[in-house]
């Protein structure tokens, strides 16, 4: 790049080559070369598309793109009326609420066994480990598998132990329940990856204290232990709600919003309102709304968290 | 509770020369191990059983109750899979999408990150707001016009990057303002003596961010590094909607179009999804330190 070409300036020149170099040189020029190729793409495709996907949400827009009338808030006031949106909104908090704080206790419990130096540890931590490196798609087709009505080991298992077989993904009282399970087994290794971290930041020292004052393990992990790790529960929340809330492959896959929309989440109507009914006013709408959600549960998590939270300073 | 009993005092008195834990020893080993066992065979159970059905014939995976154990190992699935579907394609096509998308990010993210934290230059306040404003908002409400902005680049600009080719899949990703945001917080934390001391001496401000700088920021360059693999890797929203034909996507989207086509034939079914998954584990394993790393220092980053 231009880098060679002044690279090594040796002697410094007099009269013109010398103004030029300034400019070259100055923090005006270099900061707008620099910022200038990573920034383009973030305009393009993270600033310009928030705005005409606003614009689009009041416009009627059809694929053809020749017209697309404003129809001001006809989209979000259909919204409001579209039973499936509402159904969406329901299954996605379901699927929230059970899959949040599922995916942190599993994360907790394991990451508090696996912190601490015994035999075989490693083994345990690579297996929690391993469900990072699985993409979600390979995760779902695998639970399909597990919980296949028919041939399923699962509905074997449920056999052996005297329980009824069950429809699982076919079921729409059940379909939900088993994407939540496959969704907390996928994310397992980066609950348990966030909250060692954590745990490696509890001094040994506090704990030893508490010991020895008399505190059983049990006492000392509410009152030492839980409290320096809300910084990571914290994180783990408003982290975790952001996806479920964005939840998409695991149903794409498994039951494509079925049984009777037992398992459409709001992103997987948005994605068929975009991409299957190519009404994409309307699903800009949806869009929108998700964004609302989203930020008003985050904002919810942070100021409720504040009061939970401790930190060390 | 009874926190503060006989005993426990006895303990503390005793605790000069005897550990404390010791009065606790029931067991020959941990009892952790009876937690962490069962918690080991949960976890890694739905791989073995990838891996078993694989290896069976149809008629062994369509039994109830299941073959645990197959009779014969029919590795023919693997090579039915293979001739079913390009598989070797897709990973050459993940693998591509994944390498050139983290590169771009590296260089542009390092650019843009350092210009933001050392230069003054007319703008940079507005600017780095916008770049992080778009940080808060979900994909979602960016998808369709990325539909459309790359079907338009597609048509006008560059066939590469349109609709249907694996540069639609790099382009909108080249450069993130998360990572533009992670690479200027590192530059800020470094002291500036050295930097001033290159440019004392003459070099240029690209000489200085290349020659003194970027060696100081291997650790968090290999984070963003890790974690943007992971992320493309990965990605299955944008390849789904922007690709359609089978030469240009994906593994993941293409394990669901042969997931698809090939919905019963459970065999043949894991075979692919073994082929896809075991590139991602092996290079995870190997750089195994850099992922729980990258993933750790991200939640530690609310703390």
């Amino acid at each position: 790049m231009t880098a060679n070409a002044v690279a090594r300036p040796g002697r410094r020149q007099a009269g013109r080559g010398g103004l030029v170099r300034k400019a070259l040189d100055s923090e005006q020029f270099n900061g707008w070369a620099f910022v200038t190729p990573g920034t383009a793409i973030i305009l393009l495709f993270g600033a310009a598309p928030i705005v005409w996907s606003l614009v689009m949400s009041f416009q009627k827009s059809s694929l053809l793109g020749s017209s697309s009338p404003f129809v001001g808030l006809a989209n979000y006031r259909r919204m409001v009326h579209d039973p499936v949106v509402a159904q969406a909104i329901q299954h996605t908090l379901i699927y929230s609420a059970l899959f949040v704080p599922g995916s942190m206790l599993v994360g907790l419990f394991l990451a508090v066994a696996m912190n601490r130096k015994i035999r075989g540890i490693t083994i345990y931590r690579t297996a929690a480990y391993a469900t990072m490196a699985i993409s979600t798609i390979s995760e779902a087709i695998v639970f399909i598998w597990l919980f296949d009505p028919s041939y399923g080991i699962v509905n074997y298992a449920f056999s052996k132990v005297g329980l009824p077989q069950q429809q699982f993904l076919n079921s729409p009282s059940e379909a939900l329940y088993v994407i939540v399970v496959m969704t907390i087994w996928g994310w397992t290794g980066f609950s348990v990856v966030v909250y060692l971290a954590a745990l490696q930041g509890v001094p040994q020292t506090l704990l030893e204290a508490a010991s020895i004052d008399g505190a059983g393990p049990w006492h000392s992990f509410r009152k030492i232990t839980l409290p320096l790790l809300s910084p990571a529960s914290l994180f783990l929340a408003v982290w975790l709600t952001i996806n479920a809330l964005q939840l998409f492959d695991e149903v794409y896959l498994s039951t494509q919003g079925g049984p009777l929309n037992a398992t459409t989440v709001l992103v997987y109507y948005l994605y068929e309102q975009a991409f299957q009914q190519f009404n994409f006013g309307y699903a800009s709408a949806i869009a929108y709304f998700l964004f609302l959600i989203t930020i008003v549960i985050t904002v919810l998590q942070f100021w409720l968290g504040r009061r939970f939270t401790y930190y060390r300073s | 509770m009874s926190a503060t009993s006989a005993p426990a005092r006895a303990g503390l008195l005793a605790a000069a020369d005897v550990p404390v834990r010791r009065r606790r020893r029931r067991l020959p080993f941990s009892p952790w191990h009876l937690v962490l066992i069962p918690a080991t065979i949960a976890l890694l159970f739905p791989f073995v059983w990838l891996l078993v059905t694989s290896l069976e014939t149809s008629s062994e995976a369509l039994h109830f109750p299941p073959i645990l154990i197959p009779h014969v190992i029919r590795f023919a699935n693997y090579s039915d899979a293979l001739s079913q579907a390009p598989f070797v394609h897709w990973l050459v096509n993940s693998a591509v999408v994944a390498l050139v998308t983290v590169a771009c990010n590296l260089v542009l993210c390092t650019l843009a990150g350092y210009a933001f934290a050392r230069f003054r230059f007319l703008g940079r306040t507005a600017l780095f707001a916008v770049i992080m404003a778009t940080l808060m908002v979900p994909f979602q409400v960016t998808m369709i016009p990325w539909f459309t902005i790359t079907k338009w680049l597609g048509v006008h600009v560059l066939a590469g990057v349109g609709i249907n080719t694996i540069g639609a899949l790099i382009l909108p990703n080249a450069a993130t303002a998360f990572g533009i945001f992670f690479m200027r917080q590192f530059f800020k934390t470094l002291p500036l003596e050295y930097e001033e001391s290159a440019r004392v001496d003459g070099a240029t401000r690209l000489t200085v961010l290349v020659r003194i700088v970027l060696p100081l920021a291997t650790p968090p360059l290999a984070t963003l590094a890790a974690l943007t693999f992971l992320d493309s890797w990965n990605n299955f929203l944008w390849p789904l909607i922007a690709v359609t034909s089978t030469n240009q996507m994906t593994l993941p989207l293409g394990l669901a179009t042969f997931q698809g086509a090939h919905s019963t034939e459970w065999p043949l079914l894991m075979a692919g999804n073994v082929m896809s998954l075991v590139p991602m584990l092996a290079v995870f394993f190997l750089a195994q330190r850099y992922f729980i790393r990258s993933v750790a220092s991200t939640g530690l980053a609310g703390t």
